[in-house]
């Protein structure tokens, strides 16, 4: 009980919280502002802890009296979202030079923001899920309301808070019925407990506890807060909220589902179907109506985690897998199409409307291809990444019987499909209204390029990503 | 015998001071009668043999957390009347939504079960009373077994710290401020000047 516990697992966290304190220090007694620099070094910071991440999560390790766990699978997702984190950290310090709201606290919080999420990915035990994902939501909401002067990203941040905390209470009643009947909240213990069978209570703190994940994957019917945030918060934080978060939640969900609670499959699959079915229903139609690309980009993100879902409802080795898959490519296709959105500005003023687009084509005809291969992607068009990722996770479902969640699935797909090819029609074939400023960054260029082609490699040459992705499930359904 | 008079005891008071904080007109007498309740949960503590709650309870409840309440009930100046009008009319939805989750809640606890597991591990964190003292196993769950929510919840408070500060902080321009350090090392020669002046000239 009093040995010195083992580190190494937990080495990319402490690296990062210890640097992430170091860089606050240095912005506070540097004597001018220093943001863009700071920005630099997280990136860089967290460049290093993809290095360390395979390298401390080799086999599968629990440390920490079992709080803290390491296997294949958190490998796969930490690295999805330290990628994610590095693109939008980086694509951030351009806006925040141009919008003149450089403050250090910036990438502090966001390398805060990302060992919270790494914590989610890892946890082994309810409290160290929760103290995960307060530490991950509490930087999150600063972020938010990063734009202090600025009234819609106050709300923005206070209605992410107060829903944000409702989420949470919910988790710890949740947390505290399942601790009621287990007497343990380690997740090994609880997959024991669970092998013969839960009473209804314990499926009650079952249920709470996925209402409290749903929120933070943004599903339906938890999704309202979404597009307020998305439409208030600075939009290089929009683009950070749009995947990191989303990843660590959902790999947490998964963990969850699959570890502890794997005994009762079929008391939650049900729900698993039902948040899916309605989160795809409102992600395709509430989008179609959508005039600000942040709104837009709000509800797609919504469509896509019922698609995701729709892999994790299957409950099997292969869903896993195709959650993975899914997730990674729309990490990239998101941040490629964030990175065009920061770029669109009109005499130095952000543009975050849709019809803003029109004629790009014309005016800035590399940003208007990038923005068509991510477009058709999201929208599923083969042989583009985004079929892959829905491919898989359909298949996934069928090999399960769940045809009709398949069925829904194709079709709001379909309906999806009209919003995507509409911006696509806009770029192209719209007559240019207002002429988007030139050489807003070449970083973001260089972003969209470069997950752009990612997006085309995928298409091409699938395997790499897929055996990855099931050997991370696979590593997941070992341990 | 003296012990359950005792414990009844504080128990009451506690529960009494419960009802007086959210009872008390003035805001100033709900802090007092927080108080009463805390030390009495103390002393709750104490009959349990956990006396180094008992103390922290004291030290850190009394002493900061409510003098801290106290300051600032003090300090701002809000109108609790006022924030309690319209209590009643919400009372009914209120109240309707309350018992329908209490219903559910008998219902729900009217079918529990304990996982035939649960007894055993629940109880093999707690050392027997006798191997070593409440303060000693505290201090090592914290320290020890718990170490990385102990951080993590360390980190959880920096950044709400980061969060409070960047939120709030305004520099303003143009105040005042006093350095002594350059008050001190003013000489005569930086501060005062001499000049000739012609007689009926003027500066």
């Amino acid at each position: 009980m009093s040995e010195f516990p083992n580190l190494v697992p937990a080495l990319p966290e402490l690296f990062m919280a210890g640097s992430a304190l170091v860089l606050l220090l240095v912005g506070v007694f540097a004597k001018k502002d220093l943001t863009a620099g700071l920005s630099a070094l997280a990136v860089f910071v967290m460049i290093v802890a993809c290095a360390l991440v395979p390298a401390a999560g080799a086999g599968h390790a629990v440390t920490f009296s079992g709080l803290f766990v390491v296997d294949g699978f958190t490998v796969f997702t930490k690295l999805m979202v330290l990628v994610a984190a590095a693109f939008a950290l980086a694509m951030s310090v351009n806006w925040l030079r141009k919008e003149r709201a450089e403050r250090f606290e910036y990438p502090v919080l966001v390398l805060l923001a990302t060992v919270g999420m790494m914590m989610m990915i890892s946890a082994n035990n309810m409290i160290s899920l929760y103290l995960g994902l307060e530490l991950q939501s509490l930087s999150l909401y600063v972020l938010a309301a990063f734009q202090r002067d600025n009234a819609k990203a106050s709300e923005a941040g206070l209605k992410y808070f107060v829903l944000g905390s409702l989420a949470s209470g919910m988790l710890l009643y949740g947390a505290s019925l399942v601790y009621g009947f287990a007497g343990s909240i380690g997740f090994d213990d609880l997959a024991h407990a669970f092998a013969h069978g839960a009473p209804i209570g314990v499926v009650v703190g079952v249920v709470f506890i996925l209402t409290a994940m749903a929120f933070k994957i943004s599903a339906v019917p938890f999704h309202m807060w979404t597009p307020d945030v998305y439409e208030g918060a600075p939009t290089p934080v929009t683009s950070f909220f749009a995947v990191a978060p989303k990843v660590a939640a959902f790999s947490l969900l998964v963990r969850l589902l699959i570890g502890p609670f794997g005994e009762l499959v079929q008391q939650w699959q049900q729900v698993v179907i039902f948040v899916s079915i309605a989160s795809m229903l409102i992600g395709s139609f509430a989008a179609i109506n959508q005039k600000n690309i942040k709104r837009l980009m709000a509800y797609s993100s919504i469509g896509h985690v019922g698609y995701a879902l729709m892999g994790l409802a299957a409950g099997d080795e292969a869903g896993i897998r195709g959650v993975l898959i899914y997730l990674s490519i729309y990490l990239f296709m998101n941040v490629g199409t964030f990175a065009v959105i920061l770029s669109m500005r009109h005499k130095g003023r952000a543009m975050e409307n849709i019809n803003d687009l029109a004629g790009l084509s014309k005016t800035h005809p590399a940003m208007a291809l990038w923005m068509m291969v991510f477009m058709f992607s999201m929208a599923g068009v083969p042989p583009l990444a985004g079929f892959w990722g829905k491919f898989y996770v359909f298949m996934a479902a069928i090999d399960k019987g769940l045809i009709t969640l398949a069925i829904i699935g194709v079709l709001t797909s379909v309906v999806g499909a009209f919003y995507y090819l509409r911006i696509i029609k806009i770029m192209y074939f719209d007559e240019t209204v207002e002429v988007l400023d030139r050489g807003v960054g070449a970083g973001l260029g260089v972003i969209m390029a470069l997950n752009a082609l990612l997006i085309l490699a995928f298409s091409f040459v699938p395997m790499p990503l897929i055996s990855t992705a099931g050997a991370a499930a696979a590593a997941l359904f070992r341990g | 015998m003296i012990q359950a008079l005792v414990f009844y005891l504080f128990a009451a008071i506690a529960v009494a001071g419960g009802v007086m904080v959210i009872s008390a007109r003035n805001p100033v007498h709900a802090v007092l009668f927080l108080i009463l309740t805390f030390f009495n949960a103390a002393g709750l503590f104490l009959l349990n043999g956990a006396e180094f709650l008992a103390m922290v309870l004291v030290v850190v409840y009394v002493g900061a957390v409510a003098v801290l309440f106290l300051f600032v009930v003090m300090l701002l100046d809000i109108n609790y009347l006022k924030l309690r009008e319209g209590f009643l009319q919400y009372l009914p939805t209120g109240g309707l939504i309350g018992l329908i989750l209490l219903v559910e809640l008998v219902m729900v606890y009217g079918g529990w079960k304990l996982s035939p597991e649960a007894p055993l591990s629940a109880v093999t964190r707690i050392p027997a009373a006798s191997a070593m003292s409440n303060t000693d196993a505290l201090g090592r769950l914290i320290y020890t077994h718990y170490i990385y929510l102990f951080q993590a919840s360390g980190l959880i408070l920096l950044v709400a710290m980061i969060g409070a500060i960047l939120l709030t902080l305004r520099k303003r321009e143009g105040v005042r401020k006093q350095s002594i350090y350059r008050q001190n090392s003013r000489t005569k020669a930086s501060s005062v000047e001499i000049r000739k002046v012609q007689s009926g000239g003027g500066i």
